[in-house]
């Protein structure tokens, strides 16, 4: 039996299973897709938020400002990118003036320091290309930003160093409370464990009602995002916001860790949980709401759209709360759930602490991880130390990334380990550059194949039926190998130095 | 009667017009060379298409193959049968022949580059 | 330093553009040329092109992409050229030196006296284009799915959708067709397609294939493998039509909506590029803004014809050669002639002449044209007229200026326009 069973491998399932493992207890991490981070935390804005949005006194203003002091030396444990960028948020009248000043202040009783108005030329000193019709910003400085899913790996990839148990392709459909704790259930397999955390993300309604709890739903909210090749990664120097207003609350216009300018996103509320198109009409709002905000973004170098899906609580704020015989709701993770994340695990050991069980912290835990990225940021000289071991480190890949085939195969070593393409491009950036995989995928594909030990025809782009090949060319030779070489070598008569039509 | 047709000779793709009587070929405006009139020729009479495709080789690996001239164009996907029915044996260079006198057209598919 | 190599003349790039500027580099005269080629075989794109259409210009009869290819990689090899394979150029300087990285030499340095850019290009990718919808498998730009076809052996899909009917796309159509897969469409946003005539004729005619022009995909359907897509009318503004919309069945959507030269190193290096090419701006020896760094092939200008890349690979690598053996001389500023455009041409390569010698300019249009003149004027006076009855955004054309003009012109303006006969 495990201790504690995480549902759901996302950011917030990640940091909690972590800091589980790190108290000392076994944890299991239950996860439906056929990879981590796949569900919310695979798309949203990347923010660690400072703190000023979320209303006094909730759960979401205490976890937010808390999870944004633990950000940096939790991204620093787990070699994860992070910066502190600032933010901006932006207004274009007197009336959104008021509102930034009720922002500053509600922000100073959360407890953010370094809180700023600005005139909107104060604002311009700052980042030049703010919109013309900007006239008043409220800025702050503890803005930073994240890669929410390269948190996530780690996160889940430390716990599985530290001991943690990772189940795949594991959708939960039954919790059953027995022998003093849980059996949880997906189709023909379960796992029991004392305690669980329920993690579920979008689906979190749904697993709380597997256990009992049918005292809140979540609603999935869409947002839609386009991101801008690294060329315009520099055009804003922090993350803008637009003052929220009787228009709605805007979009925001950030650098990414990586490099790029990520925009968006659109909010509306949908039904299909699963529903991750992007549309004609919520593209064309991003551009047009970004292009009030931040002048000259220039669209052309569009490299991707996408849409993720928040998960909207019923309560308006997180729900996070414990049973007494154990089973934790880590639920309503919405804005600013990245930002809290850290905080948010912190608080659920403390809640598991409270209803028995017997957390302490290991002291053989270690907290860090190598970045996934540190092949890039050596030297020189020591990359060439390590090629000269490893020549597959000299081998590109990925062009536009520069990512090699060294990297990848650790990469598919490392845990938590991947089996699709969009894993690969998770952990190592491979094909998500200018090409867009558009001369790398089939070479990723041979990895994938190779290392895995799965057929070249079976590697998906992201799990499920996501193949990349539908079947072999020459379909015939391949099936009936042994004869139809037999028969076949024989027909293939050879006439060396024919006339090839050369002449 | 008239009819419009593109050469595909060459990449210039003259667009051609041809002055038919009875379905024989009396005239023909718009080419720029004769290759084109003996185009629209064949093509009133017997169309021919160049197939170009890849063959197994013994090691498994793909060849890059052509007809060494055109074959009758209803032949084409018949071709692509027999190209796919093929193994190769290793080693072969430009011009040599994996399949003689492809379907008794005269025509042999040849290796056109470096197995891969 | 054993990680730094010497050599007159670097080439970046083992393509077609890469092998011809090395082959005219030793014919002008110069010993130690070097190709860095990021591939495992020299030829570049050619390797996956194994259609025909290719050499008829240069040799007079019609090859496919690996015969072009090996006519060239034999040519090297006769003249003893080195190349260095699986050789990654990551740094461009403008001091004429390149880090690279290979699995052989690790990370390392080619220090060269002259420089020439053959990078090639890539294709547009989907994110470009802004279609709504899901983000399933099974869509592929046509160039990928030729890799995976003709390269790789496998078949990316059965039921295709093409977008755009650029010449890789049509090409794909039919290399699909001839696999067993069923093409039920090409589609290309403008009234007019940006391939060549013979491979609307070869490639779709000949298949039965319908060529939509005017009309676009709008939507992608299906979560995990890619299960349809919309197609929908546009007005002449590009814009979909509502009640145009049709659902095609499909599991797989191949993208030829145009190439984009490759030139990370170029920006880099703080080579001044030309907007409209996405390449450099070069002169007559398609040198670049940086003296001793030149540029040819599709890295350079997308072109249509490998035989035209051949063209202008010898051009650069002549130029390189000579720049190379004089020392890394500059060019005088005696001359220095601008050519402008009117629009209706988009382009010309080169954009600058630095000598007065006979020059041909090539030139792409915006538009399809029908019964036009090609007229370059200097000042007030025609110094060129040619009647084209055909001009088209896919083909590439061509004007001479003579020598007698350029010297005229100095370091003034020779005009291009488009004009009615």
């Amino acid at each position: 039996m495990f201790d504690v069973a995480v549902i759901g491998a996302g950011v917030v399932g990640g940091l909690v299973a972590r800091a589980l493992v790190k108290n000392g207890m076994r944890v299991v991490i239950l996860e439906k897709e056929s990879d981590v981070a796949l569900g919310a935390t695979r798309a949203n804005s990347a923010i660690v938020h400072a703190g000023y949005d979320a209303k006094e006194g909730s759960l979401k203003a205490k976890l937010n400002v808390r999870g944004s002091e633990m950000m940096e030396s939790v991204c620093a444990e787990l070699g994860v990118k992070y910066k502190r960028c600032g933010s901006m948020v932006v207004g274009f009248s007197e009336e959104d003036r008021e509102t930034l000043a009720a922002l500053l202040k509600r922000g100073e009783s959360n407890g953010v320091r370094g809180l700023k108005l600005l005139s909107g030329e104060e604002a311009r000193k700052i980042e030049k290309n703010l919109g013309d019709g900007v006239s008043c910003a409220l800025h702050a400085p503890t803005g930073a930003i994240v890669c929410p899913y390269e948190l996530c790996m780690a996160a889940v990839g430390n716990a599985i160093d530290n001991g943690a148990e990772l189940r795949l392709e594991f959708k939960v459909d039954k919790i059953e409370r027995a022998n003093g704790g849980f059996i949880i259930g997906a189709a023909d397999k379960s796992v029991s464990a004392r305690y669980v955390v329920n993690c579920a993300g979008l689906y979190s309604d749904e697993v709380a009602r597997l256990a009992g709890d049918d005292g809140f739903t979540v609603r999935a909210r869409r947002g839609e995002y386009i991101l801008l090749d690294k060329e315009c990664g520099d055009h804003v120097g922090s993350t803008i916001f637009r003052c929220p207003s009787k228009m709605g609350k805007g979009v925001l216009v950030t650098p990414t860790v990586d490099g790029n300018l990520l925009i968006g996103p659109t909010a509306e509320d949908i039904d299909d949980k699963t529903d991750l198109s992007t549309t004609a009409a919520g593209q064309a709002r991003v551009r047009a709401l970004a292009s009030e905000q931040v002048k000259g973004i220039n669209f052309g170098k569009t490299i991707t759209n996408f849409t993720g899906l928040r998960a909207g609580g019923s309560t308006g704020d997180f729900i996070i709360n414990v049973t007494e015989d154990g089973f934790v709701n880590a639920a309503g993770i919405e804005s600013p759930g990245l930002s809290a994340s850290p905080a948010i695990a912190e608080y659920v050991c403390e809640l598991l602490s409270g209803v028995g069980a017997p957390l302490k912290e290991r002291e053989d835990f270690v907290p860090t991880r190598r970045p996934m990225h540190y092949f890039k940021e050596l030297t020189q000289e020591e990359k060439n130390e390590i090629i000269k071991e490893h020549p597959e480190y000299a081998r590109v890949i990925c062009r536009c990334e520069l990512v090699t085939e060294g990297e990848i195969i650790e990469a598919i070593r490392t845990e938590p380990r991947p089996v699709t393409v969009d894993g690969i491009k998770r952990r190592t950036r491979a094909t998500m550059g200018r090409c867009q995989g558009g001369f790398c995928t089939p070479y990723i594909v041979e990895i994938l194949s190779r290392e895995r030990g799965i057929d070249y025809l079976d590697v998906t782009k992201s799990g499920g039926k996501s193949f990349l090949n539908i079947s072999r060319t020459k379909e015939k030779l391949w099936k009936n190998n042994e004869n139809a070489n037999n028969s076949l070598h024989n027909k293939a008569k050879t006439v060396k130095n024919a006339d090839g039509g050369n002449a | 009667m008239e009819r419009k047709l593109t050469c595909i000779i060459c990449p210039r793709g003259c667009d051609m017009t041809l002055y038919l009587d009875d379905g024989k070929l009396i005239s023909v405006d718009g080419n720029a060379c004769p290759r084109g009139k003996t185009y629209a020729e064949d093509e009133c009479t017997h169309p021919k298409r160049s197939v170009t495709s890849t063959v197994r080789t013994e090691s498994g690996r793909l060849q890059p193959v052509k007809t060494s001239a055109a074959i009758p164009k209803e032949l084409v996907f018949a071709c692509m049968d027999e190209i796919n029915s093929v193994v190769a044996p290793d080693g072969l260079s430009i011009g040599d022949a994996v399949i003689s006198d492809v379907l008794g057209t005269g025509v042999d598919v040849v290796v056109t580059g470096k197995a891969i | 330093m054993e990680n730094v190599i010497k050599t007159s003349v670097a080439i970046i790039g083992g393509g077609p553009a890469g092998m011809a500027a090395a082959i005219a580099a030793r014919e002008a005269g110069v010993s130690d040329i070097l190709i860095l080629e990021r591939d495992d075989s020299l030829g570049g794109i050619l390797r996956q092109c194994i259609h025909g259409g290719f050499g008829l210009h240069t040799f007079g009869e019609e090859l496919t992409g690996p015969e072009y290819a090996a006519r060239y990689e034999a040519r090297v090899r006769e003249m003893g050229i080195d190349f260095m394979l699986n050789t990654m150029v990551i740094e461009l300087h403008k001091d004429k030196t390149v880090t690279a990285m290979s699995s052989e030499r690790g990370i390392f340095t080619v220090k060269a006296d002259a420089i020439v850019l053959a990078m090639g290009c890539r294709e547009r990718p989907k994110g470009a284009l802004g279609i709504s919808g899901t983000r399933p498998a099974g869509i592929y730009t046509a160039g990928l799915a030729q890799k995976f076809v003709n390269m790789k052996g496998y078949m990316p899909g059965r039921e295709v959708v093409i977008l755009g009917s650029g010449d890789i796309g049509l090409i794909m159509a039919r290399r699909m067709t001839l696999e067993g897969a069923k093409v039920h469409a090409v589609c290309e946003l403008m009234p007019y397609s940006g391939g060549l005539a013979r491979n609307i004729e070869q490639c779709l005619n000949d298949y039965n294939i319908p060529l939509k022009l005017s009309h676009t995909v709008t939507a992608i359907h299906g979560k995990e493998r890619l299960e349809g897509v919309t197609v929908s009318a546009v007005d002449e503004n590009r814009r979909p039509i509502a009640g145009s919309e049709e659902y095609i069945k499909c599991d797989t959507l191949l993208l030829s909506c145009g190439l984009i030269p490759e030139n990370e190193l170029t920006v880099s290096c703080g080579i001044d590029m030309d907007r409209v090419t996405g390449g450099a701006i070069v002169d007559g020896d398609r040198q670049t803004s940086e003296e001793g760094i030149f540029a040819c092939g599709n890295v350079l200008h997308v072109h249509d014809l490998v035989d035209y890349v051949s063209e202008e690979a010898v051009i650069a690598g002549r130029a390189a050669a000579e720049y190379a053996l004089q020392g890394g001389v500059a060019k005088g500023d005696l001359i220095k002639v601008k050519i402008v455009t009117d629009g209706k041409i988009r382009y010309t390569v080169p954009h600058i002449l630095h000598k007065a010698e006979d020059t041909t300019v090539y030139f792409r249009v915006s538009d399809v044209f029908r019964d036009k003149k090609i007229v370059a004027r200097l000042g007030d006076r025609v110094i060129l007229s040619k009647r084209k009855l055909k001009l088209a955004p896919g083909e590439m054309e061509t004007v001479k200026l003579s020598a007698k003009d350029i010297a005229e012109a100095k370091v003034g303006e020779i005009r291009l326009s488009l004009e009615e006969v």
